[in-house]
C-alpha cells in the first residue's frame, strides 16, 4: 500500500473522482434548470410549485395519488410540479426533503407522513418560511401542517362494506369478518361501527364471527379456511384489511365455495383484479388515490392563493372534483370510499 | 493477508509517507486530501451554481442531517482500521432510542437521566460485540450482522409499531438550536469534541498506534506488546456508546422513538469511513479523511436534492463515487506501474515499488 507512486495515485484520485462528481452534478443541472427557475417564481397561481413527498418513491400507490392525480391537478392550475422522496419508508426518511423544500422556498408541500411526529420540527420550519403544507393519506400531527385530505371516514369506511355485503348476499343470512391483528385500533373501530349498522338497518343479518389473520397472508388464508368449516351456513365475509381480503380471496377461489360465498372488504385493485375477473369478489372499496392527490393538490392551490386559511367552514373548489369544505381539525374529506368492480378495476393500477 | 506488505515495508505500524518527498508533498498528497479537495471543490461549485444552496441554511441542515453519520464514522473509522467492522450501530441507534422514549414516559425518568442510561445500554450491547469478536475470537462480520438483528428486534419488540413522542420542548429545542447566532447546530459542539478526543485516541495515543498495527498485522501487534483483544474490545464498547448517543440525538430531533429509527445507516456510516479513505483490510486511514467523507456524501445529497433530483439518481452518484474511490488506488497502482515498466528499470527503489503495488493488486 505504501509505495512511492503516491503523488501520482493521488492527483488522479483527486481527477478521477472529481470528474466524476462534477459530471455528475453537471448533468443534474441542465436536465432541471426550469425546475429551479420555477422555484423563485411562485407568487402567482399560475406559477405556484406543489412538491409532493409520498412515504418512499416507487411505490404505486403513491404513483396513483402523485404521479396521476396530483400532478393533473397541478398541471391544470399551470403550476409546477415535483415529486421527491426517500427510497424506503422510514420515520425520518423525509425530514431531508422537507428541509430542501424549505431552502427552496417552494410554495406548498404536499405530504403523506411516514411518522406523525418525526417530520413535525422540519415541517414547522418549512411553515415559519411561509410554505403551505397539506398532508394526505397518512396525517402528521394537526400542529404541524395546514390541511389535512382525509381519504374517508371510519363510518364510511363501515357502512360502505356493510352496504356492500348486504347487497351481495340479498340482505339476509349469516356473515364473519376477517380482521387484521385483534388489537388493531382502525380495524377494531370500522368492526364496531359495522355491529351498529348491522344492528340499526340489517336486522336479518347475522355477524357469527369474527376471525384476526394478524394482516399474514398465511394465517389469514387459513383462518378463511376455518370460517367456512365452522359456519356451513356462512353467506359472506368482509375483510377490512388488505392482505385479509387478498388471502380469503384465494382461499375461495380454489375452494368449493366459490361463487356461494361473498366476499368483500378494503383491497387494492392490482392484488384483488384476478378475483374481481373470474367471479370470485363481485366488489371490494377503498378510496380511489388518484382522486385524493388531485384533491391535495388543489387543497395546497387554496391555501397558497389565500383563498382558504385551513380553519374549520373555509370552502375551495377542486377542479373536476366539485366543491369541498375544511371541517373539524383542518381536515378535508375526499368522500365516501371508492367501490371498485369488475366494469372500473382496469382503470386503476395500484 | 496483509502480513507480506506490512513485513515488507512497514516495520513500524504506522504508514509513514516515504521521506525522499518534502514534507508538505507527504501530507498533502493522500487519499484523505483528495477527499477534502473534492469537498471544496463540489462545495465551491454547488455555491455557484445550485440555486438557493448558498444560504445559512444548508450548512445548518448539513449539520442537523448528517451529525448522526459523523458521530458515528469517527469510533467506525477506529474498528475498520483494526480490520474489524460493526454492522450493529444503528440497531443500537433504535435501541437507544427506544430506551429513552420508554424510561422517559413510562419510567418518568428526566432525559439526561434516561440518556444516561440508553447509553449504558449502548455500553453493554457494544461489550457483547466486542467479547464475542475479541475474546471468543468470531469474525466481527458474522457477529454483527447476528446482532445487528438481535439489537434492531430488541428496539422494535419493546415499542412495537407505536412511538413514543412526548417528550419536553426544552430538549426537543435543543437538538435543533443554533449555537448562538451562527449558522451552526448545537450537535455540532459533541461533534467536535468526539473528534478532538478520536483524534488524539487514534493519532497520538499508544492505543491509536496499536490499532494500526492490529490492522496491518494482528499477531505482529500482540508480539510487540499490544493487547489486541482488549484494542478491539475497547473500541466496539466505544462504537456501540457513541451510537447511543447519536440514538438520543435523533430521537430529540425528531421528537420521536421509534424501534425503526436510523435502519439502514450502517452502510451510510460505513460508506463515508471508506470514502473517506479508510482501508477496508484495515492498518490504514485518518480522521480528517473521515470526516471529509461524511461531509462530501452530505454536501453532495444536499446539492443534488436541491437541483430535484431523486434518491435514486443521488444513491447512484454516491454509490459510484464509492466505487470509484476504492478503485482509485489498485487502478493507479496498474498504472504506475505500466509507466514504470515503460521507463526502464531504473534504480532499485522503483523496482521495490513495482513489487509491492503489483502484491498490493494481486490481493
Amino acid at each position: 500500500m505504501k509505495f512511492s507512486h503516491r503523488r501520482l495515485t493521488a492527483c488522479a484520485a483527486v481527477v478521477a473522482t472529481a470528474t466524476l462528481g462534477l459530471t455528475a452534478c453537471g448533468g443534474s443541472d441542465n436536465g432541471s434548470s426550469n425546475a429551479s427557475s420555477g422555484n423563485g417564481g411562485g407568487g402567482s397561481s399560475s406559477g405556484t410549485t406543489v412538491t409532493f413527498i409520498p412515504k418512499n418513491l416507487g411505490n404505486p400507490y403513491f404513483d396513483a395519488s402523485d404521479k396521476d392525480g396530483g400532478k393533473k391537478a397541478v398541471e391544470e392550475f399551470k403550476g409546477k410540479y415535483q415529486e421527491v422522496g426517500p427510497d424506503t419508508a422510514t420515520p425520518d426518511g423525509q425530514v431531508s426533503f422537507i428541509n430542501t423544500a424549505a431552502q427552496q422556498g417552494v410554495k406548498a408541500l404536499v405530504i403523506s407522513a411516514d411518522d406523525p411526529k418525526a417530520p413535525c420540527s422540519a415541517i414547522k420550519q418549512a411553515m415559519s418560511a411561509g410554505t403551505k403544507v397539506v398532508t394526505f393519506d397518512s396525517d402528521t400531527s394537526a400542529d404541524c401542517r395546514d390541511l389535512f385530505v382525509n381519504q374517508a371516514t371510519a363510518e364510511g369506511i363501515a357502512k360502505t362494506e356493510v352496504d356492500e355485503i348486504a347487497k351481495q348476499i340479498g340482505d339476509t343470512g349469516e356473515i364473519a369478518i376477517l380482521s387484521a391483528a385483534a388489537n388493531a385500533t382502525n380495524q377494531n373501530a370500522w368492526i364496531d361501527l359495522m355491529k351498529k349498522d348491522l344492528a340499526a338497518d340489517h336486522p336479518n343479518i347475522k355477524l357469527v364471527d369474527t376471525v384476526y389473520g394478524n394482516d399474514d397472508d398465511q394465517t389469514s388464508f387459513d383462518k378463511t379456511a376455518a370460517l367456512l368449516q365452522d359456519h356451513p351456513n356462512l353467506k359472506g365475509i368482509i375483510s377490512p384489511t388488505t392482505v385479509g381480503i387478498a388471502a380469503a380471496a384465494r382461499y375461495l377461489d380454489t375452494s368449493s365455495s366459490k361463487g356461494k360465498v361473498a366476499l368483500t372488504g378494503l383491497g387494492t385493485p392490482n392484488q384483488m383484479r384476478k378475483y374481481v375477473k373470474d367471479g370470485t369478489v363481485t366488489s371490494f372499496a377503498l378510496w380511489n388515490p388518484s382522486d385524493l392527490g388531485y384533491l391535495a393538490a388543489y387543497a395546497a392551490k387554496a391555501l397558497v392563493d389565500g383563498d382558504i386559511t385551513g380553519k374549520s367552514g373555509d370552502s375551495f373548489t377542486a377542479g373536476k372534483l366539485g366543491k369541498f369544505t375544511v371541517g373539524d381539525n383542518g381536515t378535508v374529506l375526499l368522500g365516501d370510499p371508492f367501490v371498485f368492480t369488475k366494469d372500473n378495476i382496469d382503470q386503476f393500477n395500484f | 493477508m496483509t502480513s507480506a506488505t506490512a513485513t515488507a515495508e512497514a516495520p513500524v505500524g504506522r504508514t509513514y509517507r516515504p521521506y525522499s518527498q518534502p514534507w508538505w508533498r507527504r501530507v498533502l498528497l493522500t487519499r484523505e486530501f483528495a477527499i477534502i479537495g473534492l469537498l471544496v471543490l463540489v462545495f465551491a461549485w454547488a455555491s455557484a451554481n445550485v440555486a438557493n444552496f448558498n444560504s445559512p441554511l444548508t450548512v445548518y441542515f448539513l449539520g442537523l442531517d448528517n451529525a448522526e453519520i459523523m458521530l458515528i464514522a469517527l469510533p467506525m473509522a477506529l474498528v475498520i482500521i483494526t480490520g474489524e467492522i460493526d454492522l450493529s450501530v444503528a440497531s443500537v441507534v433504535g435501541l437507544s432510542s427506544v430506551m429513552v422514549g420508554l424510561l422517559h414516559q413510562d419510567a418518568g425518568l428526566s432525559i439526561p437521566l434516561a440518556g444516561l442510561i440508553a447509553i449504558l445500554v449502548g455500553v453493554v450491547a457494544g461489550a457483547l460485540n466486542g467479547f464475542l469478536v475479541a475474546y471468543v475470537g468470531l469474525p466481527s462480520l458474522a457477529v454483527t450482522i447476528g446482532t445487528l438483528a438481535l439489537y434492531r428486534g430488541l428496539a422494535v419488540g419493546l415499542l412495537g409499531t407505536t412511538a413514543k413522542t412526548d417528550f419536553p420542548d426544552k430538549w426537543t429545542t435543543l437538538a435543533q438550536e443554533h449555537i448562538g447566532t451562527s449558522r451552526y447546530p448545537v450537535i455540532v459542539i459533541p461533534i467536535l469534541v468526539l473528534l478532538v478526543v478520536f483524534v488524539w485516541v487514534l493519532h497520538f495515543s499508544s492505543f491509536g498506534r496499536g490499532v494500526y498495527e492490529i490492522g496491518l498485522n494482528d499477531e505482529a501487534a500482540h508480539f510487540s506488546g499490544v493487547n489486541v483483544a482488549r484494542t478491539k474490545f475497547v473500541l466496539f464498547i466505544l462504537t456501540a456508546a457513541v451510537s447511543a448517543f447519536a440514538g438520543i440525538y435523533i430521537t430529540l430531533r425528531t421528537g420521536n422513538a421509534r424501534g425503526d429509527n436510523a435502519t439502514g445507516d450502517e452502510l451510510k456510516v460505513i460508506a463515508a469511513v471508506l470514502l473517506g479513505g479508510v482501508s477496508i483490510f484495515g492498518g490504514r486511514g485518518a480522521l480528517h479523511g473521515v470526516v471529509a467523507g461524511v461531509l462530501l456524501i452530505g454536501v453532495i445529497q444536499s446539492a443534488m436534492r436541491l437541483e430535484n433530483q431523486t434518491v435514486n439518481v443521488i444513491n447512484i452518484v454516491i454509490g459510484a463515487l464509492l466505487v470509484l474511490s476504492v478503485m482509485s488506488t489498485s487502478v493507479l497502482a496498474w498504472i504506475s506501474r505500466l509507466s514504470a515498466r515503460r521507463a526502464g528499470l531504473g534504480n532499485l527503489r522503483r523496482r521495490q515499488a513495482v513489487a509491492s503495488s503489483s502484491r498490493t493488486t494481486e490481493r
